[in-house]
C-alpha cells in the first residue's frame, strides 16, 4: 500500500510553514506524527499535493508552566505526556489519556497537536482539552490568534482551523490547589478507537464543594462532546454519590452515538455515563490530594 | 531424562532449542518479499469496490501512461488465454479476473505490472472502471429463498445453493429424540474470521523464456500440489516446473490456496519474460482472501434424565462466498464436521449441511484446525452446557458422566469415525485439580450472593487430524501422504528433506529429533530441508496438523530402513550374522555381547568406503507414509471469567488447558504451539470476526476494525500435558498445532455464559462483544439468586 | 494482453522518474547511507528496498501491527508510517544491528532460549520493541512487557514466551551489564 506522489517541504520556522500553507491554500497537509495522515494516504483517501513536514521546526515541542498556563508545543510527542512529572502531578488526566493512545511505539511519533486538531472523534486528547477549558494558539496568514476548544470542534474531520493555518500550542489554565482531572476509556482491544471515553476535571473549594468543573466525552458523537449541563449541575454542589451520578446521566444525555461494530447506540450512551461517573471519582479523588 | 538413561543428544522428548531461529533472530529469515531477482517486475491489483456488479467499461489508458507501467491485464486478456477462471479444489470454479461481473466487494478486475512497487500502485489506482450495480446477497439464508438474485448465473442450476450433504442414521436418530425424556436445541452462528497470519500472501513468479522453466516462489503450505495444478492447468511440462515455499511468516491454512494474484504473477512473467512480484497488503489479505468459518448451526441433543446423552442432530447452513473454493483435503463437503460427536458416545447422530453462494469472497480455510472440527468442537461443547444447564447439574460432572471410557478405545463414533486412543475423564480431572475447580465453584457461588459475575467453562474435545488415509482423504485426486527422503553421509551426518512445509512449527528442529531417536545421530548433525519441489519429496504439504502424523511418521520409517540395511553393515563391520545383530540404546550390538557394538556413524563411513560385496554402496532411503487412520488428540480447558457488570467487558482471569497429543517430541515446542492455538481460539471467542453489510461492504478489512489479539488482553496461558500414544503412528505421535484453536472458544464462551447465568442466558454468539453481555444485564433483573 | 512497447528498464531503487527526488542521508546501524528517493518512499522500503536490509517486515498498512519496527535515535517507531525523508541526518537502528561484532545482544539470545519466536515474522520488530524498553526499564513486570509489546501483534507464540523471553533478557543484562549479552 503505496501514498500518491506529493510535494515535500520541512520549514525550519512556524513563518515559512504558514507561507507554504499559504502558497497551497488548502492543498497541502501538515506532517506531525503522521500515524493518522500516511496510513490515510496509503489508502489513498487523502492525496495531497504537497507534505509541510513541521518536525524540523525548532521550539514547537515543550511541556512548561508559564504564568497562568500549561504550555504545551505542537509536535510534543504523545509519549512525552505520560514522562513528565509535571502532568502527572497536576494534569494527571493528560497521561491517563496518553496512556491509552494507540500503543508505545505510535506514541513516539504521534502528537499533541496532531491528536488535538485531526478532529477525529476517537481521538482522546480533544476530550481531555475540553474537560481542562483549553485555548489553541494558531498561527496564520493574518498572524496569531487564540481560541477556545470549545469553539474548535465542528463536524468529523471539520475544525476551526483554517487550511492556512497551522496549530503551534495548546494551552490549560494553571492547576490550582484541591484541584483533580481523569480520564476513563473502554475498548473492545486495546489500541483500538473508543467505544466510548470520558474526561472529568474538578476544581473544589476550601469546603470541598465544587468549585469549576469540566466533563467531556469521547467516541460518542461526530466530535468530542462537551457536557456543559453535566459539569453545570455539579457546581456549588457537593461532591456526594447523588450529585455525581446525576451529572453522569446528564453526560450520557449528551452523548450523541453512532450504532457501529464498537455497539449499539444505547450502549455507548450508558457507557459515556458510567466513564463519566469513574472519571469523577477518580478526579475527585485526586483533587482531595489521592491518586 | 537422568544422565544415566541412554539417550541420543537432541532425541525424543528433549526441549531442544530452534535451529530455524538463528537467522530469524538475526533479521536473516528469507521469506517471498525479501527475494529480489535481477529484472524483477512488481504487479498491483485493481479491486471492486462492489460486491455484485456488471463491468460495462475497463479504461487502462491513464494506467498505461503512469511512468514505469508496462502493462494492464484484464480479464479480457485471459479469456483469450483460457485463463479467466480457474478450477478450485471443490469442483467449482473462480475467477482470475472477470470478464463481465464482479462477485465480492475487493474482487480483482485488473492487474498492473510496472517497474517498480510504487510505479505498479499508481498503475493500479488509474485503471479506470465502469459498473452497473447488482441486487447483492450477503445472507446465506436470503440466498436460498425462491426470487433471490442469483449470483452464478454461469451455472446450469439457476440456484445459489451450492450442494447438500448428510452423514448418520436419520431414521435412528428421529427415532431415539421421539423418544426422548430431555431435548435441548440451539441456534449457534460462527462468524466470518480470518486467519490473517503475519506476513501477507505473496509470490515471485519467473518463466525463462530461454530454458522454459517455470519457478515461482510462494507462500504456500503445499508447494508439491501446487506445481502439480500449475502442471495441470497450465499444460507446462512438470519438469520444468519448480515450485519453491521459501520461510513463511506464519500460515494457519490461509496459505494452501492458489489466489488470482499467484495466476497473475505467473500469467505476466510469462508475458514479459521477466521475474513478476506480486505481495498483497494487509487490506487485500482480510478482504479478499480465504475466510473461515461462517457456519450457521442449528444443533439438538437428546439424553436421559440422568444426563445421558443419546442422539444428536445438526443442521446447518454454510456461506460459502460466489464460489466454493474450500481448502478441504477431504472427500467430504463439509470437512471433518462430523467429527461433532466429540467425546461423547452418542448410540445415534445426523448431520446435514447445506452450502449457498453469496456475494462474499470465496473459501473457507480451516485457521488453525483440520477443516469444520472447530465448528463441530465449538458446537458439542456448547450442547454439553446447555444440556447441563438445563438439567441443572454441573457441566465437569455431565462430561464425567457421559465421556466415551478408555477402555473404549479404538472406538467407532456414531458418525463413522474410529477414535485412535483417549483418556478423556484423565485429562478434564487433571485440569480440574490444577485450576481447584471445587474451590473456583466455592468463590462463585460467594460473588453471586455479593451480586458480582464470574464464570467457569470447561471444553472438553476431541480433535481429529493427520489427514490423511488415503480411501478418504485427497486433493484433487492427489492423496494425502507424506514424505521423507533421508540420507546419511559418510561422516556419519545426515541431510533429511520433507514433502511438508513449516510456516512456523519449528519441523527443522522436531523432524530432526525424530531422526536422532531413530537413528542415534544427535539432532545438531541432522539438517532438515522443505519447500522446494526441485530437492524434496512429493509431499502434501502442511496444514490439518498434518506433519507430524504423515512426514513425521515418514521420518521414522525411512530411517527405520535405513536400520535394516545399516544392520547387515554393521554385521560385515563385526564378522557376525546380521541376524546376531540388534539395534539397542542407539547402536548396533551384538546379542548378548552389548559391549561388541557398531554405530550408525560406523556404518555410515563404512557404507561409502568399506561396503560389503553385495550391498549397495551409500546409506538413504524414501518413505511415503500413507497413515492408517487418523490421529485423534484431545484436552480439557477450563477457563475463569470476570465480568464487569457496568460495561459487560469480559477479562478472563485464568485458562488451564490439559492436552494430550500422544507422545512429545519437543515440550518446549509443544507448549509454544498451544499458546499459539489458544490465542487463536480466545480471538474469535471475544474480538475477532468480519461482517458485511446488505450492500456487501465489509467490516473487519483492515486492523483498523479486524481485532487480533495484542499482548495485554492475550491471557497468562497455563498449560498441562497427559500422554496416551496413538497406537497406530510410529512413535505414537498425534499432532498439536490446531488442538488449541479448536479447544478453547468453547471454553470461553461457557464461562461467560456461565457467568450470566444469573440472567437465564443459555447462549451468546461469539465474539461475545462488551455490548452483548451489557445487553442481557441490562435486559432485566436477575431471574435467579 | 497489451504490454506496451516501451523498453522494460526496471529501476534501480523505488523512485519513479517522473517524482522529483530528494537525496537523503541517513545513518543504518551505524553505517551512513545517501540515496536519492522520492518524498513519498516510506522507511520501511527505504531500509528493505534501498540499503537491501530485509529484516525489517511489512505486516500491515496502518501503524496496527508493528513488523515494521526500527529504532529512529533511539525510539522504537514503525517504519511503515515514516518517510524516509523524515529519517533524514538522522540515526536508524534495525534487527541486523543487534548482533555487534558476532556477539548477539541479550534481546536475541533470550528470544531463542525462551521459544521466544515461530514464524519469525514479527521477531524484528518484536526484539527491537523489548531493547528499547529493556534500555529504559531493565527489570519490567509482565504487565509493563506485556503493555510494552501492545503495539507488535505476534500470530503464533499467543505472546506467553515473548515475554518470558524479555524478562531473561532483562536478566541476563542486570547478570552481564558489559559482557557480550549485555547490551540491549
Amino acid at each position: 500500500m503505496i501514498p500518491p506522489a506529493f510535494e515535500y517541504y520541512a520549514p525550519h520556522s512556524v513563518d515559512e510553514a504558514v507561507a507554504l500553507l499559504r502558497r497551497f491554500n488548502g492543498e497541502a497537509k501538515v506532517l506531525a506524527g503522521g500515524h493518522s495522515l500516511i496510513p490515510l494516504m496509503k489508502l489513498r483517501l487523502a492525496e495531497p499535493a504537497a507534505l509541510i513536514d513541521i518536525n524540523r521546526i525548532p521550539n514547537l515541542s515543550f511541556i512548561q508552566e508559564e504564568g497562568t498556563h500549561l504550555r504545551i508545543g505542537a509536535t510534543t510527542r504523545t509519549n512525552d505526556l505520560l514522562d513528565s512529572e509535571l502532568l502527572r502531578r497536576s494534569y494527571p488526566i493528560l497521561p491517563d489519556a496518553a496512556q491509552e493512545i494507540a500503543d508505545p511505539l505510535v506514541r513516539n511519533l504521534g502528537t499533541v497537536g496532531g491528536n488535538v486538531c485531526h478532529g477525529d472523534p476517537g481521538n482522546d486528547l480533544p476530550a481531555c482539552m475540553l474537560a481542562l477549558g483549553a485555548e489553541l494558539v494558531t498561527v496564520g496568514p493574518k498572524g496569531s490568534r487564540t481560541l477556545p476548544v470549545s469553539d474548535f470542534y465542528k463536524d468529523t474531520f471539520v475544525t476551526a482551523l483554517d487550511p492556512t493555518e497551522l496549530l503551534v500550542e495548546v494551552r490549560v489554565p494553571k492547576a490550582r490547589a484541591r484541584q483533580g482531572s481523569a480520564y476513563q476509556k473502554i475498548e473492545k482491544r486495546v489500541g483500538d478507537f473508543a467505544i466510548a471515553g470520558a474526561a472529568a476535571n474538578l476544581l473544589l473549594d476550601a469546603s470541598g464543594r465544587v468549585e469549576t468543573a469540566g466533563i467531556a466525552l469521547t467516541g460518542v458523537g461526530p466530535t468530542a462532546i462537551l457536557a456543559s449541563a453535566a459539569s453545570g449541575a455539579l457546581v456549588g454542589q457537593s461532591p456526594d454519590d447523588q450529585h455525581l451520578g446525576h451529572a453522569a446521566t446528564l453526560a450520557g444525555t449528551a452523548a450523541d452515538p453512532n450504532s457501529d461494530l464498537r455497539g449499539p447506540a444505547e450502549y455507548k450512551r450508558a457507557m459515556a455515563s458510567v466513564l463519566t461517573r469513574r472519571a469523577l471519582d477518580r478526579a475527585l479523588a485526586r483533587a482531595r490530594g489521592g491518586g | 531424562m537422568s544422565a544415566e538413561a541412554p539417550h541420543v543428544k537432541g532425541g525424543l522428548g528433549q526441549s531442544i532449542l530452534r535451529k530455524e531461529d538463528a537467522r530469524f533472530i538475526r533479521g536473516k529469515g528469507n521469506y517471498v518479499d525479501d527475494i529480489k531477482l535481477p529484472g524483477m517486475l512488481y504487479l498491483d491489483i485493481t479491486r471492486s469496490p462492489y460486491a455484485h456488479a456488471k463491468i460495462t467499461a475497463i479504461r487502462t489508458e491513464k494506467a498505461l501512461k503512469v511512468p514505469g507501467v508496462l502493462a494492464v491485464i484484464t480479464g479480457k486478456d485471459l479469456a483469450a488465454a483460457n485463463l479467466a477462471w480457474m478450477p478450485t479444489l471443490m469442483s467449482d470454479k473462480q475467477m482470475v479476473l472477470p470478464t463481465d461481473t464482479v462477485m465480492y466487494q475487493a474482487q480483482e478486475v485488473a492487474a498492473v505490472v510496472a517497474d517498480s512497487r510504487y510505479a505498479a500502485a499508481d498503475g493500479a489506482a488509474a485503471v479506470e472502471v465502469d459498473y452497473e450495480p447488482l441486487p447483492v446477497v450477503t445472507n446465506p439464508f436470503k440466498a436460498l429463498e425462491p426470487g433471490a438474485p442469483v449470483i452464478r448465473t454461469d451455472r446450469k442450476e439457476q440456484s445459489n445453493h451450492i450442494w447438500h450433504w448428510e452423514t448418520g442414521d436419520k431414521a435412528g436418530t428421529e427415532e431415539a429424540f421421539r423418544s426422548a425424556e430431555v431435548v435441548v436445541g440451539q441456534d449457534l452462528y460462527i462468524p466470518r474470521i480470518h486467519v490473517s497470519s503475519m506476513e501477507t500472501c505473496g509470490c515471485i513468479a519467473h518463466m525463462d523464456s530461454v530454458s522454459g522453466r517455470f519457478t515461482i516462489y510462494m507462500t504456500t503450505q503445499a508447494p508439491h500440489a501446487i506445481r502439480t495444478v500449475y502442471a495441470l492447468v497450465t499444460g507446462l511440462p512438470e519438469q520444468n516446473i519448480r515450485v519453491v515455499s521459501p520461510d513463511i511468516g506464519g500460515g494457519f491454512g490461509g496459505k494452501v490456496p492458489v489466489y488470482p494474484g499467484y495466476v497473475l504473477a505467473s500469467v505476466a512473467s510469462i508475458k514479459t519474460g521477466h521475474p513478476v512480484k506480486w505481495v498483497e497488503d494487509r487490506s487485500e489479505n482480510l478482504q479478499a482472501d480465504s475466510f473461515a468459518r461462517d457456519y450457521h448451526i442449528h444443533a439438538e441433543v437428546a439424553a436421559r434424565k440422568d444426563g445421558t446423552v443419546t442422539a444428536l442432530k445438526v443442521k446447518t447452513l454454510a456461506d460459502h462466498g460466489y464460489t466454493d473454493a474450500a481448502a478441504n483435503p477431504s472427500k467430504f463437503p463439509a470437512g471433518l464436521f462430523h467429527i461433532i460427536t466429540g467425546s461423547y458416545p452418542f448410540a445415534k447422530a445426523f448431520v446435514e449441511v447445506d452450502a449457498a453462494y453469496t456475494n462474499k469472497p470465496p473459501g473457507g480455510i480451516a485457521y488453525r484446525c483440520s477443516f469444520r472440527v472447530t465448528e463441530a468442537v465449538y458446537t458439542i461443547e456448547r450442547m454439553m452446557d446447555i444440556l447441563a444447564h438445563r438439567l441443572k447439574v454441573d457441566p465437569a460432572e455431565l462430561r464425567l458422566k457421559n465421556f466415551i471410557p478408555p477402555d473404549a478405545f479404538p472406538y467407532k463414533s456414531a458418525l463413522g469415525w474410529t477414535y485412535d486412543s483417549g483418556n478423556y475423564a484423565g485429562a478434564l480431572k487433571k485440569a480440574m485439580e490444577i485450576i481447584d475447580y471445587a474451590g473456583l465453584r466455592r468463590e462463585q457461588a460467594e460473588k453471586r450472593r455479593r451480586g458480582e459475575l464470574m464464570g467457569i467453562g470447561i471444553s472438553s474435545f476431541t480433535e481429529i487430524v493427520g489427514a490423511g488415509p488415503s480411501h478418504t482423504f485427497d486433493i484433487l485426486g492427489l492423496k494425502m501422504f507424506d514424505s521423507a527422503e533421508v540420507r546419511i553421509h559418510p561422516t556419519g551426518k545426515v541431510i533429511a528433506r520433507f514433502g511438508t512445509k513449516s510456516q512456523g512449527q519449528g519441523h527443522e528442529t522436531t523432524y530432526a529429533q525424530i531422526l536422532a531417536e531413530e537413528l542415534g545421530i544427535p539432532a545438531d548433525d541432522i539438517r532438515v530441508e522443505e519447500g522446494d519441489t526441485d530437492t524434496a519429496p512429493y509431499g502434501l504439504g502442511t496444514y490439518a496438523s498434518r506433519s507430524t502424523p504423515t512426514a513425521g511418521a515418514a521420518a521414522s520409517m525411512a530411517a527405520r530402513k535405513i536400520r535394516e540395511k545399516a544392520k547387515k553393515i554393521a554385521a560385515h563391520l563385526l564378522e557376525v550374522s546380521p541376524d546376531d545383530i540388534e539395534w539397542k540404546d542407539y547402536a548396533f550390538r551384538v546379542k548378548g555381547v552389548p559391549t561388541k557394538s557398531k554405530t550408525m556413524q560406523d556404518v555410515a563411513f563404512a557404507a561409502y568406503t568399506n561396503h560389503p560385496q553385495g550391498t549397495e554402496a551409500g546409506l538413504e532411503a524414501v518413505d511415503y507414509y500413507d497413515p492408517p487412520n487418523m490421529t485423534y488428540p484431545f484436552g480439557s480447558y477450563i477457563c475463569v471469567v470476570d465480568i464487569d457488570k457496568e460495561t459487560g467487558q469480559v477479562k478472563v482471569r485464568r485458562f488451564v488447558a490439559v492436552d494430550d497429543c500422544g507422545t512429545i517430541i519437543n515440550p518446549m515446542i509443544v507448549d509454544g504451539q498451544i499458546h499459539g492455538g489458544l490465542t487463536m481460539g480466545f480471538a474469535p471467542a471475544l474480538l475477532e470476526e468480519i461482517q458485511y453489510d446488505e450492500n456487501g461492504n465489509i467490516h473487519g478489512g483492515s486492523f483498523m476494525e479486524y481485532l487480533v489479539p495484542t499482548a495485554v488482553e492475550t491471557p497468562h496461558w497455563e498449560t498441562a500435558k497427559t500422554v496416551t500414544p496413538s497406537p497406530h503412528h510410529p512413535i505414537g505421535a498425534k499432532g498439536v498445532g490446531e488442538s488449541a484453536t479448536v479447544g478453547a472458544p468453547p471454553a470461553i464462551a461457557n464461562a461467560v455464559v456461565d457467568a450470566l447465568q444469573p440472567y437465564g442466558v443459555e447462549h451468546i454468539d461469539i465474539p461475545i462483544h462488551p455490548w452483548k453481555v451489557w445487553q442481557i444485564i441490562h435486559a432485566g433483573a436477575p431471574k435467579t439468586g | 494482453m497489451a504490454v506496451s512497447a516501451r523498453p522494460i528498464a526496471p529501476a534501480a531503487s523505488l523512485s519513479t522518474r517522473s517524482a522529483p527526488v530528494v537525496r537523503i542521508q541517513v545513518t543504518v546501524n551505524g553505517s551512513p547511507i545517501s540515496a536519492e528517493v522520492e518524498p513519498r518512499t516510506l522507511l520501511v522500503h527505504f531500509l528493505r528496498e534501498v540499503v537491501g536490509l530485509t529484516g525489517t517486515h511489512i505486516g500491515c498498512d496502518t501503524s496496527h501491527c508493528g513488523a515494521c519496527t526500527v529504532h529512529l535515535d533511539g525510539k522504537p517507531v514503525k517504519s511503515c508510517t515514516v518517510l524516509a525523508v523524515q529519517a533524514n541526518g538522522r540515526q536508524v537502528r534495525t534487527v541486523e544491528g543487534l548482533e555487534v561484532d558476532g556477539k548477539l545482544s541479550a534481546v536475541q539470545e533470550a528470544f531463542v532460549e525462551a521459544h521466544g519466536l515461530q514464524c519469525g515474522f514479527c521477531t524484528p520488530g518484536m526484539m527491537m520493541t523489548a531493547t528499547a524498553l529493556l534500555a529504559r526499564n531493565p527489570n519490567p513486570t509482565e504487565p509493563e512487557v506485556r503493555d510494552a509489546i501492545r503495539g507488535n501483534l505476534c500470530r503464533c507464540t499467543g505472546y506467553v514466551n515473548i515475554v518470558k523471553a524479555i524478562q531473561l533478557a532483562g536478566k541476563k543484562m542486570q547478570a552481564n551489564p558489559t559482557g557480550p549479552g549485555g547490551s540491549p
